[in-house]
């Protein structure tokens, strides 16, 4: 115990300070004296005694001398009310003697600001199974609640950004463009490097199985569609998701706690038109782009490690390529990406929205809307590949 | 770490005398680059007083505050709490006067990730080792000491309004019960019903825990009322100390433009109707 030498010291600290409480066993009831010093570093000390006071059901009257007290204060005479009141309310006669001028105007703050006010409730736990079940409620009405929100700033963004008096649709063109540079132009270099990578250990995974069968030429088949079909999307939207959606939910939601959004709604400005529509547009055009530089980089790395790895040249490569590919497993990649744009800019909006006043919420909230985009990005892809192998595309 | 909360049990040294000065600055000077804010300021403090400190907005009120606080860094001078020079107090005195400090800062600065009684319980639970129970029921106290209902206890900061933020930061800047408070405009958005029981809360505190308190304020009231002392910041020092007839009586214009102005002279009328 690397504490234990302080820790004697302190139980010890000189007699006359200690707070202490003496009972006496009176003819008519109990003698109790309070001396020491009373103060809030040391009322731990006699906590418990003046507890074992207040439960003490055999005694009808008490008398507290509180004369021995030095020093008195709010949490001491708290201790010394407490009892009082314990004593109030089980009808034991209590008398307060040689209570100073000091400890008796304490004395009568501290009953003034406590008396007559009933405990709190502790709340009622439930047991598991209920606890559970209302988990599992809370979870499903939150569900419910974040789709009507999410349809609502999809609708608001489909309607426009709105502005009164029949204005008319006032798209902010210089905000979009802000918003594609951000969100779209500054992602390019992580979404390349990241596809090359992938794009090269596809690749070279798929080269050293498809060796053993002297078919090494497939594996431009199988990056190709790999890539194109599915994996340059759903990197690049996870990529997006983790780096813009974040964004979107840490500014809406900072601008939400500070009354930006309320100061919106006031001065007669959609908060959904000025604040998530150009965000909006702007995943939507950029994602798709950022989609075509990540196939490109993919399949650039797929080409070198074919080069380096399994000896097929660059020109066999593209050759082979133009045989398994078409244009439909291009499309079939790309289709996705404005969905998934849509998909995380929505749940962004709506998780912003949803900050309240604290610090802690927001940073929950960021981390849900990343966590719930990358999520259903995952889902809407695999919805998408069962939708396209039942129609055969 | 473990031994740090026994270390610093024993109770404050008692008073020894009625005029001890409790914090008294000599000679501070702070600037921001070249930009002299305080020169050379000395102001004394007594134990038991209340002292109101006002001066004209910008003339650097909350950076003597901050710099008493140790939130600013000062030029020159030395700062002497309870007799002991902040600058050459060890990390252990340091921690015991930190423990007879409370602060009541402009805007509450309230922990908002905390309910008001877990931020009332910040610093019991740093400094003292006592039952959940007990500190539960002193937290409640407190927070009931400063007039907010009971069932505020568990709401978050986001949930309070103006004053009851007020209110919840005055009653953790008592949780200790130290010996001196900083008070950052502490009327500032209350009501002037709610404005009249702080004072008197103050005062009360006052009488009975011997507690020395530093106001900073702009509320003629509060100042007329419950403030022993009076000093005013003006050209980067103290212009002029002493009590409200000190005050009255000043001769430097903004004193005197400040005291018997249009809104102070209306309290007063209004008072002798």
């Amino acid at each position: 115990m690397l504490n234990d030498a302080p820790l004697q010291a302190s139980r010890t600290p000189d007699a006359q300070n200690q707070p202490e409480v003496n009972v006496r066993e009176d003819k008519d009831g109990l003698a109790v004296a309070f001396s020491g010093n009373w103060t809030t570093r040391r009322v731990h000390f006699v906590d418990h005694d003046v507890r074992a006071l207040e439960l003490r059901g055999d005694v009808r009257k008490m008398t507290l001398d509180i004369s021995g007290i030095q020093r008195i204060d709010t949490a001491g005479a708290w201790l010394v009310e407490r009892l009082i009141a314990a004593n109030a309310a089980r009808g034991v006669e209590t008398t307060v003697v040689g209570e100073s001028e000091a400890a008796g105007i304490l004395l009568h703050a501290v009953a003034e600001a406590t008396r007559g006010k009933e405990a709190p409730a502790a709340p009622a736990s439930d047991n598991i199974f209920i606890r559970f079940l209302e988990t599992l409620g809370r979870g499903v009405y939150a569900g419910r609640d974040d789709f009507i929100a999410g349809m609502y700033i999809l609708g608001s963004t489909i309607r426009g950004a709105q502005m009164k008096l029949g204005r008319g649709n006032a798209v902010n063109l210089a905000a979009i463009v802000a918003q594609i540079d951000r969100m779209g132009v500054g992602a390019i270099p992580v979404v390349l490097l990241m596809s090359a990578i992938v794009g090269a250990i596809v690749a070279q995974q798929g080269a050293f199985q498809l060796r053993y069968f002297g078919a090494e030429i497939f594996v431009v088949d199988l990056v190709g569609i790999l890539v194109l079909r599915e994996l340059g999307v759903l990197l690049t939207a996870i990529m997006i998701a983790g780096r813009s959606g974040s964004a979107i939910t840490a500014e809406i939601g900072s601008m939400k706690m500070r009354e930006e959004v309320d100061a919106l709604t006031v001065i007669g400005l959609n908060p959904v038109g000025v604040l998530v529509f150009p965000r909006l547009v702007a995943l939507v055009i950029a994602l798709p782009c950022l989609t075509i530089a990540a196939n490109f980089a993919a399949i650039g790395g797929a080409i070198a490690v074919s080069w380096l790895y399994s000896g097929i040249p660059p020109e066999a490569f593209i050759d082979r390529m133009r045989a398994s590919i078409d244009v439909s497993t291009i499309f079939a990649g790309l289709i996705k990406a404005p969905f998934m744009a849509l998909i995380i800019g929505i749940i962004g909006s709506v998780e912003g929205m949803k900050v309240g006043g604290s610090a802690e919420s927001l940073g929950l909230h960021v981390t849900s809307s990343v966590v719930k985009s990358i999520f259903v990005v995952i889902i809407v892809d695999g919805l998408f590949a069962m939708f396209y192998a039942a129609i055969d595309f | 770490m473990l031994g740090r909360k026994n270390t610093i049990i024993e109770d404050a040294p008692r008073s020894n005398g009625e005029h001890e000065v409790v914090l008294s600055a000599r000679d501070v000077t702070v600037a921001f680059g070249d930009k002299v804010v305080l020169d050379k300021l000395s102001l004394d403090i007594y134990r038991g007083e209340i002292l109101g400190f006002v001066g004209a907005s910008g003339a650097g009120k909350s950076v003597l505050l901050r710099t008493i606080l140790g939130l600013n860094k000062k030029k020159a001078g030395a700062i002497k709490l309870f007799g002991i020079d902040v600058d050459k107090a060890n990390e252990l005195d340091r921690q015991r006067l930190d423990m007879r400090l409370g602060v009541l800062f402009q805007h509450g600065a309230l922990f908002s990730a905390l309910t008001v009684q877990e931020n009332v319980q910040v610093p019991m639970r740093e400094y003292l080792d006592l039952p959940k129970k007990l500190m539960d029921e002193l937290a409640l106290l407190k927070i009931e000491l400063v007039g907010l209902p009971r069932d505020a206890a568990v709401k978050f900061p986001s949930e309070l309004s103006g004053g009851m933020i007020k209110r919840a930061a005055l009653a953790r800047a008592l949780a200790l019960d130290p010996d001196i408070v900083f008070l950052d405009e502490p009327t500032s958005g209350l009501d002037p019903i709610g404005a009249a029981d702080f004072d008197e809360l103050v005062a009360k505190l006052r009488d009975t825990m011997g507690l020395t308190v530093y106001m900073v304020t702009h509320d003629l009231d509060s100042l007329f009322s419950v403030c022993d002392r009076i000093a005013v910041l003006g050209n980067k020092k103290v212009l002029v100390e002493g009590t409200v007839k000190d005050m009255l009586a000043s001769e430097e214009p903004w004193v005197k433009s400040y005291f018997r102005g249009k809104r102070a002279r209306q309290l007063d009328l209004a008072a002798r109707n």
